[in-house]
């Protein structure tokens, strides 16, 4: 297995570089300049020379070869510069946003805290919410308990979040005044008060996307223990008398964790990423309001390298899954 | 002709009687049919114009953002448009859109899935070009097929017809990683079971098993990322519409009139109801389906 | 805005006005909340409204206008003139006189050196400066003595308050930005997010494309204000949240350009809890109409240039038509409320210049139809279509994704249906629409379409460059990677004679005159674009909140440090 892994490892840099190069391509080449940020009432020569200045008239290949020194080295030159206090990057230049001009890995760091502490509450409550549900409704296929958990997850899918994000805000926080619309981030948590303020304000943002995701994955989680509940290895278990509670927990769980490990996986590096669109409901300034402002005011810089941050994260989680699939179900051998 | 011996009946007759069993699914055909009907066959009945506005002012005015009538069954948009026409004609392209699209997804998920998961040599690949895929940003990569492809395919097939191709492939082609990961997790497992390596020891070719003993048993994960698809597909064509990539702006679609009402519905909730019932009720209607169907093909269940 | 609720407010206003004679940072917190998040606190980096607006709280320009439109001193003693000398008689320089004792928020004197600095950090070649056409035709700034800055054009300037002049170009503090010249500019992240200033507030802390986070600045010139102690400036989702988080939960005091639909404006006001205001400037929705032809058989390098004029909307006769049947009454009332009103004018405003131009408001289908006919425009073969020499009527029609504009081009489709003529709808991502890539066959200015629909307004009070837009030499063609303003492709001599007119008079009347001429040509007399509405910024303030007044011509945030707080 730690061969496997390290090799996993080498091989994904030549497939980082490969995606990087495609996502630069795409991000590219898709219609759309930075110069509709802005205003008509700017004439175009002045236009022209601001776009020069931001480096968008580059050529394609020159960017990216630059994109590519900074990310793996003169921004990491800067960070060990700011833990060590020495001078690696010498005034090297950063790799600067297009709409904000503000160092990208400097937005990201600001905005990194909100994402994981909002969306990743939510899919840990998603999960410790899910698996139980999808474990139970399998177990008891087709009783009140399923049918009812079904429709939930099944209504709670097919409403998009964005529709979900005003529904709440409409009910908790214009007619029940219960909780804030708009999420303050620059709110410190330092006492009761502040500890309280905060749990009202990621109520709605965490449920919405607790809602949709725990739907999600307790759908996989039942039809996976389904197909398990239904095999030999169940008849001869009960058979031999063990108890119902070791039969289901232990052995069907185990035999039904690999499509949920794989969703699971699939699903994290979006903790990272950001909800697009409940951040941006919420007035969140995590990664994927990030992501959203990117694309939009197509902003090349920040939206490659977030996408690439975001493609590390997906093969590294992806070769976590891999790796557990083989706890899980120790026959799969991959050398 | 003698009764005493019953006619061997057809694996496909079994599976019917199976399935027939199943209320959730018989109930959800019967609603998928409907909102079949309702799209397909529904604007030759009611036969009001979806984008007819009252030209005189004073008449506009009337009509707009009525509740229910009988005139307006499901009431009328911001410009007095008919809302059952809207939901008529978007439920056309919708459900299309939804359901091929998921087929698109499932088909290329599932198969890039049991190839890696089957063939040790061709995993690595496989894998390395599903991550590259769950990489790639969705927006500018739908923006920028559109922004290729579609001149020059409105060009040889129309502009209706391209547009729609284009943005079945295009949630199709992005869509099918999820698929392919879980199926590929799940055959990774399989072929280490005994009853594969039976197979294989008694020389059935790679065909056979991933036909007979592995297909069968991946059904179930692949029905649930085909329901969830659907739902997943409809929607990320609303965002298109959105984007303006999707289809021209006097074309309603489902996802598209829940996207233009939701920000009025403490006023109107009506427009919002609607389209969130019709995409509600597809979806749900395609899982329970997928549900009869699942039973219905596992020979375990079909035989108690 | 209800009748009853306007009423309430301007009682609560009346009654508790003393409330503004209040000692610095008494008030608590001021919130404001943009549909848009700032980006930057750097006006010449940046050229986008909520940019300039918010750093309108922190730096301050030499003079700005009111919401009369009125330009009045802010750091200097008194307004230049040729009366008080401050402008020469041939009009070539400004003298500006800073107020003494004026000091930066940091403690340190504002001299005439800071003023100098800001017009060499912007004029620099190599630092894209947003705002340089604000100080087009300088030839040099130079500080006379510590208080006096003299401004030299290059020629006779019959409007010199471009440059220090509104918000785009506010003074930067010298000592701050020394190393940020040049190539250097946009790597000063903490200049440009936390500028030091001379207005009411200073900054304590930004997060990008997010919250701005205000102090009371210690230093500002009146020590009675402002009244409130901090401020801070939240961005959200869009106008819809941000109109919400003022008029319905009440979480915000301001929201900048709450632009919702008129049904959603007239139940947020019932709510109570605050009201909008509006102010109109010179924004007009407007659908420009292409004079050449963007025909897709053309090959590429020939479809809409000048060479092919357009074979339909050539035809006046059809452009008159097709604004005669459009109701601009009902567009206004359905999209915007009263955040617009009608219009047949490019240049709506100022009164001045706006033209008396009111013949397309009431729409006129009959006419509009017998016009068609007349110039030989008739539905020969029965298809419902128009049709003259086998051209049929039919027409192209994009706009950008917005919901008011996809109602609109519903709305005209049907009146132009109605008309006989064949409709198709574009709509285009902004980002591509206004991007202008000249790789991109969908942007505005190469408009391969017939007609499209945007809006567009020009800053400050004086229409000269914006009218100047439509000149032959601004159409928009690929020796020029299409750039150019004048997207119609209109070229008519007598056009161009007028304007060259009005860059040489400076007599304001006879300005007026000839501008009112211009517009008319563009509009009324060669229907070449049609005006729809004059729209407005909507923004809404809660009823808490005291001092606004809404301005039209600079930020809007201009008193912001008269507001107070209604208690």
């Amino acid at each position: 297995m730690l061969t496997y892994v390290i090799r996993r490892l080498l091989f994904a840099i030549p497939t980082l570089l490969l995606i990087s190069m495609v996502i630069f391509l795409i991000v590219d080449l898709a219609p759309g300049s930075p110069g509709s940020q802005i205003p008509l009432t700017i004439p175009p020569d002045v236009r022209e020379k601001m776009l020069d200045a931001m480096g968008v008239n580059d050529p394609m290949l020159v960017r990216y070869l630059l994109w590519l020194k900074q990310v793996f080295i003169v921004e990491p030159a800067y960070v060990l510069d700011g833990w060590f206090g020495t001078n690696l990057a010498d005034g090297a230049p950063r790799i600067l946003s297009w709409k904000s001009r503000a160092p990208v890995f400097d937005v990201i760091g600001e905005r990194i805290p909100q994402t994981l502490t909002v969306i990743g509450t939510a899919y840990l409550l998603a999960i410790v919410i899910a698996v139980p549900i999808g474990v139970y409704s399998a177990y008891r296929q087709y009783s009140w308990f399923d049918q009812l958990g079904t429709f939930i997850a099944l209504v709670g899918y097919s409403v998009p979040t964005f529709f979900t994000g005003l529904l709440v805000i409409v009910i908790f926080s214009i007619n029940l005044q219960w909780f804030p619309s708009v999420y303050d981030t620059t709110l410190q948590v330092t006492d009761w008060q502040s500890f309280v303020k905060q749990i009202k304000q990621m109520a709605m943002p965490v449920g919405v996307l607790a809602l949709f995701n725990a739907a999600e994955i307790s759908r996989f989680t039942r039809a996976s223990m389904l197909e398990n509940l239904g095999q030999d290895y169940v008849r001869t278990a009960r058979a031999k008398g063990m108890g119902e509670r070791t039969v289901v927990l232990k052995h069907v769980l185990r035999n039904s964790m690999i499509p949920v490990v794989t969703v699971i996986a699939l699903g994290l590096p979006t903790v990272f990423g950001g909800a697009i669109i409940t951040e941006t409901v919420f007035s969140i300034n995590g990664i994927g309001s990030a992501v959203i402002n990117a694309i939009q005011s197509n902003d090349l810089p920040m939206l490659q390298t977030l996408t690439f941050l975001f493609a590390v994260l997906i093969v590294l989680f992806n070769l976590i899954a891999d790796v557990l699939y083989g706890i899980l179900d120790p026959r799969i051998r991959y050398d | 002709m003698t009764d005493a011996i019953a006619k061997p009946a057809s694996l496909w007759r079994e599976v019917w009687a199976q399935f027939r069993e199943h209320k959730g699914a018989l109930a959800a055909i019967f609603v998928l049919g409907a909102l079949v009907l309702f799209a397909v066959i529904g604007p030759l009945v009611w036969r009001i114009d979806p984008n007819f506005i009252e030209s005189d002012a004073v008449k506009l005015f009337k009509s707009r953002n009525l509740g229910s009538s009988w005139a307006h069954p499901m009431g009328t948009d911001q410009l007095g448009r008919d809302q059952m026409a809207r939901m008529m004609v978007g439920g056309r392209i919708s459900l299309a859109v939804g359901i091929v699209a998921m087929s698109v997804a499932i088909l290329v998920g599932g198969t890039v899935g049991v190839l890696a998961g089957y063939f040790r040599r061709l995993d690595g690949i496989l894998m390395r070009l599903t991550d590259m895929f769950l990489a790639l940003p969705l927006l500018p990569l739908l923006l920028l097929m559109m922004f290729l492809f579609a001149p020059k395919v409105t060009a040889v097939i129309g502009a209706r017809l391209g547009v729609f191709l284009l943005i079945v492939l295009a949630i199709g082609l992005t869509s099918w990683m999820q698929t392919a990961r879980i199926v590929r997790g799940e055959v990774l497992a399989l072929k280490e079971r005994e009853f594969i390596l039976a197979a294989r020891s008694i020389g059935t070719p790679s065909r056979r098993i991933i036909l007979r003993h592995i297909l069968p048993n991946v059904l179930s994960p692949v029905m649930v990322s085909a329901t969830l698809g659907v739902a997943a597909a409809i929607i990320t064509e609303s965002v298109l519409s959105f984007l303006g990539v999707g289809f021209p702006p006097d074309f309603p679609t489902w996802g598209r009139l829940l996207n233009d009402a939701y920000g009025e519905m403490q006023q109107h909730p009506l427009r919002v109801i609607w389209p969130g019932i019709a995409i509600s009720l597809t979806v749900l209607s395609v899982n329970y389906i997928g549900d009869g169907l699942r039973d219905a093909l596992d020979p375990r269940i079909r035989g108690r | 805005m209800t009748l009853k609720s306007a009423l309430l407010s301007a009682v609560a206003v009346l009654a508790l006005a003393p409330a503004a004679f209040a000692e610095r940072g008494t008030d608590g917190e001021l919130k404001l909340t943009f549909p848009q998040a700032v980006s930057i606190l750097n006006p010449y980096l940046s050229g986008g409204t909520k940019d300039i607006y918010a750093a309108s709280m922190i730096i301050e320009p030499l003079a700005s206008f009111d919401d009369t439109g009125k330009i009045y001193a802010r750091l200097v003693t008194e307004i230049p003139s040729v009366e008080n000398g401050g402008i020469s008689e041939d009009l070539t320089t400004i003298t500006w006189k800073i107020i003494p004792g004026l000091k930066w928020s940091d403690g340190t004197p504002f001299t005439a050196a800071d003023v100098v600095f800001t017009a060499n950090y912007c004029m620099d070649p190599a630092g894209g400066c947003a705002q340089l056409s604000k100080f087009d035709g300088i030839a040099s700034v130079e500080a006379v003595d510590d208080m006096t800055v003299k401004v030299t054009f290059t020629a006779p300037k019959s409007n010199p308050f471009n440059a220090f002049v509104g918000s785009q170009s506010p003074i930067i503090q010298a000592a701050q930005f020394a190393a940020c010249t040049g190539a250097a500019a946009p790597t000063c992240t903490d200049q440009n997010n936390g500028p030091v200033g001379t207005g009411p507030f200073r900054v304590t802390g930004f997060s990008v494309d997010d919250t701005v986070q205000m102090e009371a600045n210690p230093e500002y010139r009146d020590p009675a204000k402002p009244a409130f102690a901090t401020a801070v400036i939240k961005g959200a989702a869009d106008a819809m949240a941000s109109a919400r988080a003022v008029m319905e939960t009440g979480e915000f005091d301001y929201a900048w350009n709450t632009q919702i639909p008129p049904d959603a404006q007239a139940a947020m006001t019932a709510a109570g809890k605050g009201q909008f205001v509006v102010a109109f400037g010179t924004l007009v929705e407007r659908i420009e109409i292409n004079l050449t032809d963007p025909s897709p058989d053309l090959p590429e390098g020939m479809r809409s240039t000048a060479a092919h004029p357009h074979p339909i909307l050539s035809d006046i006769a059809v452009r008159t038509a097709l604004s005669m049947a459009i109701d601009r009454q009902v567009l206004t009332d359905i999209g915007y409320g009263a955040g617009g009103t009608p219009t047949c004018n490019l240049v709506p405003a100022p009164a001045i210049y706006a033209s008396d131009n009111t013949g397309c408001i009431a729409q006129d289908m009959e006419g509009a139809k017998a016009m068609l006919e007349a110039a030989g425009w008739v539905d020969s073969d029965g298809d419902g279509v128009r049709d003259k020499d086998g051209k049929p009527l039919a027409i192209l029609y994009q706009t950008t994704v917005n919901p008011i504009r996809q109602d609109f081009q519903a709305l005209i489709k049907g009146w132009w249906t109605e008309l006989g003529v064949a409709v198709e709808l574009k709509v285009i991502d902004p980002g591509v629409f206004f991007g202008g890539d000249a790789g991109s066959p969908d942007t505005f200015q190469k408009f391969y379409a017939d007609v499209e629909m945007y809006a567009n307004n020009f800053d400050g009070t004086d229409p000269e460059v914006y009218l100047a837009n439509y000149t032959c030499d601004k159409a928009p063609k690929p020796e020029s990677q299409w750039q150019g303003e004048n997207i119609n492709r209109f070229c008519e001599p007598a056009y161009d004679a007028l304007i060259a007119e009005l860059s040489a008079s400076r007599d304001e009347a006879a300005r007026a005159e000839i501008a009112k001429k211009l517009n008319d040509m563009m509009t009324k007399d060669s229907m070449t674009m049609l005006p729809l509405v004059h729209r407005g910024t909507l923004s809404a303030h809660s009823n808490t909140l005291g001092g606004v007044a809404i301005n039209a011509w600079d930020t809007e945030l201009w008193n912001v440090a008269d507001w107070f707080r209604v208690k």
